[in-house]
């Protein structure tokens, strides 16, 4: 019904955390000094997948709720919002189906973060050829 | 269906990210679009399941291919979405070069 529009709010609140994040960390790239190896990836970067993960879900639901004409372009935009008992059940939909579909989301970022940081960190494979 | 062909794109897209030979064409945008959008109907498909039991898998032909060519849309809008940006953020120069041409 309208599931999606949780993970739009989340979305919102990510991209602006991931703005203020850019923001700070530009500060010391400026005074960091040459040749000092990067081996974490920047909060940034990390919080941009989320941000890209979220918006995309987002989108693409929103058109399926088009599709299904749960959404539309004239007010109220939702058409559960005409009905009381439609209304109830979209607030539950989203309370129960939305709310786990941008925990899982964050969940997989997570579990991306944890695993880019180590795979950024393990040494360069060796050379074709070489034992496997 | 909508879900199975959601998770199909993801996995070509992120096939093509990982073997990219440069980072040009920003394909990790339609890796993130795609998984994203494919985790939630996961979710959703979870749902259903929890609430239609054994049924779930047993569609009829008529929702499947409303299913199908809905997820071939949403594939298309996804290819549509990352083109625009591609075309906007212009990481190769290709249509500065163009607009400069006489």
């Amino acid at each position: 019904m309208a599931c999606f529009l949780v993970s739009a709010a989340e979305a919102v609140v990510v991209t602006a955390v991931e703005k203020a994040e850019e923001k700070k960390e530009k500060k010391p790239e400026e005074i960091r000094p040459e040749g000092v190896a990067e081996t974490r990836i920047p909060l940034s970067r990390k919080l941009k997948w989320l941000t890209w993960m979220l918006w995309g879900g987002a989108a693409l639901l929103a058109f399926e709720h088009i599709w299904h004409g749960e959404v539309v372009p004239w007010f109220p935009f939702l058409t559960a919002m005409s009905d009381p008992a439609d209304k109830a059940a979209m607030f539950h939909e989203m309370a129960t189906v939305g709310v786990c579909m941008a925990g899982l989301i964050t969940l997989v970022w997570v579990g991306m973060c944890l695993a880019a940081d180590r795979i950024a960190n393990r040494p360069e494979p060796e050379a074709e050829g070489g034992r496997s | 269906m909508t879900l199975l062909i959601t998770v199909f794109a993801a996995v070509i897209a992120t096939v093509k990210w990982y073997n990219r030979e440069d980072d040009n064409m920003k394909l990790g945008i339609l890796c993130f679009l795609y998984w994203g959008a494919a985790i939630m109907w996961l979710v959703d498909a979870l749902f259903e399941y929890a609430e239609l039991g054994m049924e779930y898998f047993r569609p009829a032909a008529a929702d499947m291919l409303n299913d199908a060519f809905l997820g071939l849309s949403v594939v298309a809008l996804g290819l549509v979405i990352w083109l625009v940006r591609l075309l906007i953020t212009d990481p190769k120069g290709s249509v500065r070069r163009a607009l400069k041409k006489d």
